[in-house]
């Protein structure tokens, strides 16, 4: 063993429960590595000292035979995720310093199951972004960078903490969300998997909302293993969301490694964007070769509103945020300016607290709901959005068993080459991830190759909803095809 | 559909956000580009299609009427920017 | 309803007669040990903020989860208003920024209420009743509170009561008097109180009412109307239209024009004053609450409240006039508090014996009504036990005492019983044994024991006319010749036998006595 942090999760929790290393040196591990990568800006918070504790406490477990399924194993919680007495900020300036009484339950689920907290993680203001570079706190670095480049890349967003921490080996799994794309889109641009589930699978109680209908939150992790393990521990019915949807929380993990021979995999002629670049095309093309290879049939399928989710979602999806960022009004907690009246106090403390990106949304969300243009902009698409899922349903009802798709137009890109003059060039980056929350189903991205410039892409799998376990199939058996593209450098290691 | 200065200014103002001078001509802008983007929603037909309301449709949860929370005044004030007594305080609101 | 102007209720104003017509919109908080959405306490008058959970406080990450018998007290009151009720519905926000207001919306029903269309039907008066239409019925968050008075530069803001339940009821515009007005708030009350949905508690601002006013010149359109906000007492209610009505009269005949607005009405100096700050123009945003999902049951649940709920006034009237033969009007102030109706029923029916249910009606409207008043109290709050009632009334009828004499025994009972029994409501249940044994004063047992019995042998009787005729000869002569002195003879036998001799007989005798 050379270092414990390249273990998968997998491997370190079967180590550990073969006592072949404990959990307080696992978390002494991640700490030393978070401490020499503090160029990658992954982590808001560290809290180094919760994880040791908690990984004194693992051991005890362990040593009394009481282990969890997730028995210490260190993880990153991107910080949108409330976690009691450590500061929660979802990456804005109005709620540095915000310190909760009270742990979200997606968390809570995974401390019940042993895991230990290494700290919270860099993220997209109010997860509204798509390359983690509208955090208060800075932007993320990727860990990658173009072959024989220095250039700094994002890690895509908003969970770019997250996708960033498990690429660089500083965790071994982290929290993420996902409302349009910000779970998949950053785990293609880094290498990871990450995993959206059916919206309802895992309880939003605790989790900064930014777009209700859409938020859901799910794990990133080196591998479709890995994933699978994290989020059966995530996921649950949470009776403080109404929202969660009480179904039981399958296996995950038995369902990686299933063969997909017989399987429908349909592939939504829609996806195929004029001027698509042909690196995108060619992965796409490849894994529906995979897909054949591992004796899954393939079948070309209409997914006729596709084009229309994007903007829906720009409609949806800032109408909801202007909404539920309405409390951050320097009242009850966060950031305050004073102001010569409460108004005053009220409009400077959102103008100080709110990035550019997060005040930008909040006047679309608020001008489609106003008066005379709801009708017109936000009911029209909530219609589209049931259009949507509708077209999923038909194929779905047609016989497929899941969707593949790529995860990104593109790979990733560098810092302060996207959106600075159109925000929608930036807001492209979700193209096909989208259509997933619109229709709350399902999807998964996954490793399928590298870019010319040696950069991770990624296919996207999607499916019927509350069916994850087809998705740890399929993803699988991509993961199995792929060639295997050995981890970045560690370039930005101190003291190696 | 496109919004002028004025209606920048008045949607700052519903959702609380002071806008400089100087701010109004590019969040004009912007907010131009993206509507100008969902702009090809109001070709498709939506004729008798139901908006969605449930993402997932299922029958909503309903709590037991129980006392389950509350005597927590030092927790729920204990992030306000002002407090005192246990209130939470505000510059005075004339009404 | 109502189309036509009613002369009685116009108001003369210098250049004709004017129509006011009101509509209203009644906040009523529900009645429920937790929130709306949260499991904090409702309960009035706690610490500042020790009623608040993190999700009345709007913490990040908070959701609401919503409580089932605020939506089954909503399904039964809308059931009590003869309503619609809509087996789907929706809460909305309705956005807006207050410092009370934690989540900056209010969860609330816009579009889709839980309940529709319903009628309340009121007595105004002995001899006019009126319908009033129902318009919706929904379900929503209250806000907090604002305390304003405490500093010059600061407000405190607490939010105990941030997230309780209100029902918004809303009336169609069909009252055309402040008396109207007055007494369909009562109406609502009592079937609220009836359901025990809301307990009408004005005081504690359990019941606010938004009186929407307009006036017209008798048949033409509806005029401009302004609505004056969270009128708290009936009384309030009535001046607060009679001033705002005049204010619109004097407007309109001074060739102004009535500008739509919201208005607050300041019972010190007896005017309706603008709300300027608040009339900054609105734009509330309404969008279905995404963190909610429609709200929707099945017949078969509105079927089983409707078996559960409890007989309602109007039922309760038609029952006692049928049943007990009492006049309307009669039956009518009786039902309009619950506990004073079960009062009644328990005196008629105590002790499984039947009685003149009028002249019960009588003893409890009249007398126990008004000592009742004199105490602040309600009629059932009193000491005096449904079975002092029929005792008293079966005395009585079985002529043991007059009812002048019954007076006395009640003033016994009241001055003998007060700190005895503390009135309680639950003793209405125990009052058929509680009356009798020995807990509170039997009032057969008071007659016995005071000689207050009636006088009913004639031999007594005779003996005490025979006395009073023979001294007094000349008024003997009066009487004969003016028969209306008959009066002075029974008065002279009432005092001579300590007022208990049965009147009946003391009439008879001395007229036949006196010959005439
Ligand atoms: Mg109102
Ligand atoms: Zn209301």
């Amino acid at each position: 063993m050379t270092d414990l942090t390249d273990l998968t999760l997998a491997e370190a929790r079967d180590a550990l429960a073969k006592k072949k290393i404990s959990a307080l040196d696992l978390a002494n591990a991640q700490i030393a590595q978070i401490e020499r990568a503090r160029a990658l800006n992954a982590f808001v918070t560290e809290t180094p000292d919760v994880a040791r504790a908690m990984a004194i406490e693992s051991d005890a477990r362990i040593a009394r035979g009481e282990a969890g399924p997730l028995e210490g194993m260190p993880l990153g919680i991107k910080d949108l995720y409330c976690t009691a007495g450590v500061q929660t900020t979802a990456g804005s300036h109005i709620l540095e310093g915000f310190t909760p009484a009270y742990e979200s339950t997606v968390s809570a689920n995974l401390w019940r199951d042993g895991a230990v907290m290494l700290g919270k993680l860099n993220l997209d203001e109010f997860a509204m972004g798509s390359s983690n570079e509208t955090s208060y706190f800075g932007p993320v670095i990727s860990p990658w960078r173009r072959q024989g480049a220095n250039a700094a890349l994002v890690p895509g967003g908003s969970s770019g903490g997250s996708s960033a921490a498990v690429a660089a080996h500083l965790c071994f799994g982290a929290t993420a969300t996902d409302t349009g794309g910000s779970i998949r889109q950053p785990a293609a641009f880094t290498g990871t998997v990450g995993i959206k589930p059916t919206y309802g699978r895992c309880s939003r109680w605790g989790i900064v909302a930014f777009a209700s209908s859409l938020d859901q939150a799910g794990p990133i992790a080196r591998t479709v293993r890995d994933a699978a393990i994290l989020l059966r521990s995530m996921a649950g019915h949470d009776p403080k969301d109404t929202t969660s949807v009480n179904v039981p929380v399958p296996d995950y993990e038995a369902a990686v490694g299933r063969s997909i021979k017989g399987m429908k995999i349909g592939i939504p002629k829609e996806y195929r964007l004029d001027g698509m670049s042909p690196e995108i095309e060619k992965l796409w093309d490849q894994g529906i070769a995979w897909m054949k290879e591992a004796g899954a049939s393939i079948v070309e399928i209409s997914l006729p509103h596709t084009r229309y989710a994007l903007p829906a979602y720009y409609i949806v999806a800032p109408a909801e945020a202007s909404s539920n960022l309405a409390r951050y009004d320097g009242v009850r907690y966060g950031l305050r300016v004073p102001g010569k009246d409460i108004a005053d106090m009220y409009e400077s403390t959102r103008a100080a607290g709110f990035g550019k990106e997060v005040r930008r949304r909040i006047m679309i969300g608020t001008y489609v709901l106003s008066a005379g243009y709801y009708d017109a902009y936000y009911v029209r698409a909530q219609k589209i959005r049931t259009l949507i899922k509708r077209d999923f349903e038909l194929a779905f009802a047609d016989g497929v068993d899941a969707i593949l798709t790529p995860a990104t137009p593109s790979a990733a890109f560098g810092l302060g080459e996207k959106g600075s003059t159109d925000p929608v060039e930036m807001y492209l980056n979700d193209i096909f991830t989208v259509t997933v929350n619109m229709a709350g189903l399902p999807g998964i991205a996954v490793p399928a190759g590298t870019s010319s410039e040696g950069l991770p892409l990624g296919l996207q799998v999607i499916g019927r909803a509350f069916d994850e376990e087809t998705l740890f199939a399929v993803a699988g058996a991509i993961e199995q095809a792929a060639p295997k593209v050995a981890p970045p450098p560690k370039w930005w290691a101190v003291g190696e | 559909m496109s919004v002028d200065q004025a209606t920048v200014r008045r949607i700052a103002h519903l959702a609380r956000i002071k806008v400089s001078d100087e701010d109004v001509p590019h969040l004009q802008e912007e907010l131009n580009a993206i509507l100008n983007f969902v702009e090809e929603l109001a070709s498709v037909d939506v004729d008798g299609v139901e908006p969605m309301t449930s993402v997932m449709p299922m029958p909503m949860k309903k709590r037991r009427d129980e006392v389950t929370e509350g005597s927590i005044a030092k927790d729920i004030v204990a992030n306000a920017p002002a407090s005192e007594d246990h209130f939470f305080v505000v510059p005075k609101v004339v009404e | 309803m109502n189309t036509h102007a009613k002369p009685s209720k116009l108001i003369k104003g210098a250049t004709g007669d004017f129509e006011v017509v009101i509509g209203m919109e009644i906040h009523a908080q529900v009645t429920s040990r937790s929130k709306l959405f949260s499991g904090a306490s409702t309960v009035f008058g706690n610490e500042p903020n020790a009623n608040v959970s993190l999700v009345d406080a709007a913490m990040p990450g908070m959701l609401p989860v919503i409580n089932e018998e605020c939506v089954a007290q909503a399904i039964r009151t809308g059931l009590g208003l003869e309503a619609q009720i809509n087996l789907r519905s929706v809460f909305d926000r309705k956005n807006y920024f207050y410092p009370d207001l934690p989540q900056g919306y209010q969860i609330s029903q816009y579009k889709s209420p839980i309940v529709g269309e319903g009628v309340v039907i009121v007595d105004v008066s002995p001899t006019e009743q009126i319908e009033v239409g129902i318009e919706r019925l929904h379900l929503e968050q209250d806000a907090g509170k604002s305390l304003h008075d405490q500093s010059a530069t600061e407000s405190f803001v607490d939010l105990n009561r941030s997230g309780v339940a209100l029902m918004e009821i809303v009336s169609k515009p069909d009252m055309r008097s402040s008396d109207e007005a007055r007494a369909y708030v009562t109406k609502l009350r009592t079937i609220l109180r009836y359901i025990g949905s809301c307990d009408g508690n004005m005081e504690q601002g359990s019941l606010r009412a938004d009186v929407n006013v307009s006036v017209r010149r008798p048949g033409e359109p509806l005029g401009t109307r302004c609505e004056i906000k969270n009128v708290n007492s009936i009384r309030f209610i009535a001046q607060a239209i009679e001033v705002e009505a005049r204010r619109q009269i004097g407007i309109i005949e001074d060739g102004g024009k009535i500008d739509q607005e919201t208005r607050l009405f300041d019972p010190v100096r007896g005017e309706t004053r603008s709300m300027r700050s608040k009339e900054e123009a609105h734009d509330y945003r309404y969008f279905p609450d995404p963190d909610l999902l429609p709200l929707e049951f099945d017949q078969d649940y509105v079927d089983a409240l409707k078996a559960e709920l409890p007989e309602l006034p109007d039922a309760k009237k038609a029952r006692f006039i049928k049943d007990y033969g009492l006049p309307a009007y009669d039956a009518g102030v009786l039902v309009a508090d619950k506990e004073t109706a079960d009062y009644y029923e328990a005196a008629v029916k105590f002790g499984g014996a039947s009685r003149d249910a009028k002249l019960v009606a009588n003893w409890i409207s009249g007398d126990v009504a008004a000592y009742a008043n004199t105490q602040g109290l309600s009629v059932a709050q009193t000491h005096i036990r449904p079975g002092q009632i029929a005792g008293i009334v079966d005395l009585i009828a079985d002529g043991t005492i007059s009812g002048k004499i019954a007076k006395d025994v009640l003033a016994i009972i009241i001055a003998e019983d007060k700190d005895r029994v503390s009135g309680s409501l639950s003793a209405i249940e125990g009052s058929d044994t509680a009356a009798m044994s020995g807990s509170v004063s039997d009032p057969r047992a008071i007659v016995e024991a005071r000689g207050m019995k009636q006088v009913t042998d004639t031999g007594a009787i005779a003996a005490a006319v025979d006395a009073i005729i023979a001294a007094n000869p000349d008024k003997v002569a009066q009487a004969q010749a003016k028969p209306s002195m008959l009066g002075w003879f029974v008065g002279q036998v009432m005092k001579e036998t300590g007022g208990k001799a049965n009147p009946q007989a003391v009439n008879e005798l001395l007229k036949s006595k006196l010959g005439i």
